[in-house]
């Protein structure tokens, strides 16, 4: 265990902790939009920064993906760390003047207009979507193109993917709304039945699958609904869980072996 | 060939040197990148011919080898074991060449190198000044070494040092060895590198690795590159000795595919080193395996960051990683992974080869050894210099480099690449070392220092680099993408003209938050030449703000051209060149200017031989 300070507050939390686990662990809101619980750091909008004070020069880090150190001084709001997060979210604001997430966070840091000129553009580039179709979804469907000022979230080549499974993961972790469901999307895949457009829950071995009785429509599978009321979140985060646990069922014999 | 082990490899030596007759004449061109520019390979193919024509293999030896450093000057042709040094040679001298110097031992004049400051000409390649001031203890022997032939290095003492640490050294001591010598990370943030080992060793993972980073991307910056092209043997040399100090069995060399010539070198090197049991399973009979993989790079600057260099041969989208962890505990797939630059890996030897102690007697108190520069831009020697650290700035630029080119005045020179910061004359007496860079506001990089004189201007230079930063930004983290941009963009503006006040004060926020905030070294260090140049050339920023004009008359926007009255004596020089027949007049009268056609091209003004064109 360690014992660190945030904000003058003491704290003790396991080895391997990030600061943002740790202050939130004290109820210390840090803003951020990359980060979500589940998901591996990723370090990309870095409005989580926050001071260490150390004698050779207070450092500033990314409260997301650095973890906490015996002894360590942290300080969310210093005046320092304010000015550079004001900074990023008018780099945010002049790229995405009309989302409202970003309007909301400029407006509880008191920025009333960006100094920048405004780019129009709807997706802040946080990754959420890509890493949770990679990591969580287990698919791939999108990812970055290009890089720098170009850099966009896409299929590759622009094309319609053939992997997707439909599964709106990355539509309901988007936190722009960049990212939206096709409703007609459900007929698109009736059309390519028997080919690579799978029901999620078929793929992650949670139902047989043959044909769907639903024409596809999530909306109105009953497992599908059960888990969103049950664990009130998205199901393919759900059905991780639920997938991790039977894995471990299914590998427990193993470990009684090698007992 | 037979498998060499500890003694083999003495015998094998030997046998090497009995072969050679150190008193036979031997011609060296360089076939670095450098002398490619000026086509060395046709005085090669040249020299090859007239050695046939005149059947005179008995008597004189040929050998291509790798980047001499004085690119400035080349194609060089050096000729053992007098060290007869011709640059510019073109393909018409080697006739004279073979027939004079060879058979004669005469000296030919006109390809004698000539200082231009003094006008003295000289000989022997050690007494040219750009050579004499160097301290080349990595870079030497890439004029002495065939690269594509492991003999040349194994005759020149090459693999000794490995010998000895396979057979004579533990890990520990290795380790204690490279930490005695002060070795810093030659990449550019000089990181202690005994320490960064003694942590991927201390790694409980039974699986690790090394790579060698040979992804130099800085704008005029090429001694990795040299070096991986005219003494590959030394970086493999050297990573086997980090392999088994650190216990790792694989490495990896990641190098850049628009670099061909050396991809080929060290993969002919890795070859021949397999071949003789000097790299792959029991090196050296020693039960110790080690093998070297290239992964070719798709060139992006970013993967000089060492997360993104990982995620790069992992196969993934090109992006750094947050830190910590740190590679040296969580790098390649996960495993400890240690990794460092070309250079850093060519120190290993010489350190082992002659001691801690000898190596550390170099350089400053903190940093040790010598640095290789590549001295770019405004300057009359331009090529790869290898310095001890401290040297000053001045004896960089002006002993070695030779001062600026027609008598202009020096204005700042650049070091640490695209992402290092301008230092200007009144610091040019600063000596160079990681500290004192650093504490200017610039850095030591990977070892690029670009001259720049009094036709330069500040904002402009400013902007350059923002730009090139601007489209090798991977885009991942806002600071990075965004503020560059933005920060680029204010510098165009004010480049055109259209700066206005404020600005200044809003550039050195955008860039303190670029700075401090951005995930990795590409973000955190692409301020430093907006910094620079406005805490040292404030004046210039204001002048372009305030004044709407550009004091070095490069801004396109900003300046004017106009003829002098009382200097044009109307020669009529300039009209023809004039590519919109802006200029016009009588013969031996005034001529004109019309301000409407001109471009501001510059054709004009570098006809003139009156100084009559004036830009303001």
């Amino acid at each position: 265990m360690i014992t660190l300070s945030i904000d003058n507050q003491e704290v003790t939390v396991k080895e391997g902790t990030t600061i943002l686990e740790a202050s939130e662990k004290l109820g210390i809101e840090i803003l951020k939009l990359c980060y979500l619980e589940g998901l591996p750091p990723y370090g990309a909008c870095r409005l989580c920064v926050v001071e260490i004070i150390k004698e050779k020069g207070n450092q500033i880090v990314a409260a997301c993906s650095f973890p906490v150190e015996k002894g360590m001084k942290v300080i969310t709001n210093s005046d320092r760390v304010l000015k550079r997060r004001r900074m990023i979210i008018e780099f945010l604001l002049a790229r995405c003047p009309d989302v409202q997430a970003v309007k909301d966070l400029a407006k509880k840091m008191g920025i009333k207009k960006s100094r920048f000129k405004p780019k129009n553009d709807d997706c802040i580039l946080c990754g959420l979507c890509v890493r949770v179709c990679d990591e969580i979804a287990g698919i791939g469907a999108i990812g970055f193109v290009d890089r720098g000022k170009k850099l966009k979230v896409d299929t590759p080549f622009h094309l319609a993917s053939n992997v997707c499974i439909g599964c709106g993961a990355c539509s309901y972790v988007c936190p722009t709304g960049s990212i939206e469901m096709e409703f007609d999307a459900a007929k698109r895949f009736r059309e390519s039945l028997g080919c690579e457009h799978k029901c999620r829950y078929a793929l992650m071995g949670l139902v047989s699958y043959k044909v769907c009785s639903n024409n596809y429509e999530c909306w109105r599978c009953k497992i599908d609904q059960r888990i969103r009321d049950t664990l009130k979140t998205h199901p393919i985060f759900a059905a991780k869980e639920i997938k991790t646990e039977q894995v471990k069922q299914y590998f427990s014999f193993l470990k009684k072996i090698q007992e | 060939m037979r498998k060499a082990d500890e003694i083999g490899l003495k015998e094998l030596k030997n046998s090497i040197l009995q072969e050679r007759d150190p008193r036979k004449p031997c011609i060296t061109i360089c076939g670095g990148t450098g002398c490619h520019g000026y086509a060395c390979e046709k005085v090669i193919a040249a020299v090859e011919n007239e050695i046939e024509r005149q059947n005179l293999k008995d008597i004189v030896n040929m050998r291509v080898t790798g980047c001499h450093g004085f690119c400035e000057r080349g194609p060089i042709v050096v000729i053992y074991p007098k060290k007869v040094f011709y640059q510019r040679v073109a393909v018409d001298d080697v006739a004279e060449i073979i027939s004079q110097t060879i058979t004669n031992g005469n000296i030919i004049e006109r390809l004698l190198y000539v200082d231009p400051n003094t006008g003295v000409k000289f000989i022997h390649e050690d007494d040219v000044p750009f050579y004499n001031k160097q301290k080349r203890i990595i870079f030497g022997n890439n004029g002495k070494i065939d690269p594509t032939n492991i003999s040349d290095y194994i005759a020149l003492d090459g693999y000794n040092a490995l010998c000895k640490a396979l057979f004579h050294m533990t890990p520990e001591q290795i380790i204690e060895e490279v930490e005695k010598s002060g070795l810093r990370g030659r990449g550019g943030a000089g990181f202690p590198t005994g320490k960064k080992w003694a942590i991927t060793k201390a790694a409980k993972e039974r699986i690790k690795y090394i790579i060698c980073n040979c992804d130099e991307g800085d704008p005029g910056a090429y001694m990795d590159r040299s070096l991986m092209e005219g003494n590959p043997h030394s970086v493999l040399e050297g990573m086997a000795i980090g392999a088994y100090a650190i216990g790792t069995h694989e490495g990896y060399i990641y190098i850049r595919n628009e670099y061909p010539l050396a991809l080929k070198n060290v993969g002919i090197a890795i070859k021949q080193a397999e071949e003789l049991g000097l790299l792959g399973e029991n090196i050296l009979n020693s039960g110790f395996d080690f093998t070297i993989r290239i992964h070719k790079a798709a060139g992006a600057f970013v993967c000089g960051e060492e997360t993104a260099l990982i995620s790069s041969i992992e196969g993934k989208l090109d992006g750094p990683r947050p830190r910590p962890p740190f590679p040296a505990l969580k790098g390649l797939w996960d495993k400890p992974t240690n990794i460092n630059n070309v250079e850093t890996w060519a120190n290993v030897p010489v350190i082992i080869d002659k001691g801690a102690d000898w190596c550390s007697k170099i350089g400053t108190e903190k940093s040790k050894g010598t640095k290789i520069f590549s001295l770019v831009g405004k300057v009359n020697n331009t090529g790869l210099v290898e310095v001890p650290m401290g040297m000053t700035l001045r004896e960089v630029v002006f002993d070695i480099g030779g001062g600026i080119p027609k008598g202009k005045n020096f204005k700042a020179v650049q070091t640490g690449g695209p992402s290092g910061g301008c230092i200007p004359e009144s610091l040019i007496d600063l000596p160079v070392d990681f500290e004192r860079l650093t504490e200017v506001g610039s850095m030591m990089g990977s070892g690029g220092m670009i001259v720049m004189d009094e036709n330069t201007c500040m904002v402009d230079v400013a902007k350059y680099f923002l730009g090139f930063l601007e489209d090798e930004s991977c885009g991942k983290c806002v600071p990075c993408r965004e503020g560059i941009e933005k920060m680029r963009e204010i510098l165009t503006n004010i480049c055109k003209g259209e700066g206005e006040e404020g600005d200044i004060e809003l550039l050195e926020e955008i860039a303190l938050t670029v700075k401090e905030t951005s995930l990795c070294g590409l973000g955190q260090t692409a301020s430093n030449p907006v910094l620079t140049t406005i805490k040292y050339f404030r004046d210039e920023y204001e002048e372009h703000i305030i004044n709407k004009r550009c004091p070095a008359g490069v801004c396109l926007d900003l300046i004017s051209y106009s003829i002098d009255a009382e200097k044009c004596n109307g020669c009529g020089a300039c009209v023809r060149p004039c590519p919109t027949q802006a200029i016009t007049g009588e013969k031996k009268k005034l001529h004109s200017l019309d301000q409407e056609k001109c471009i501001k091209c510059g054709v004009c003004y570098e006809t003139c031989k009156f100084d009559s064109i004036i830009i303001k």
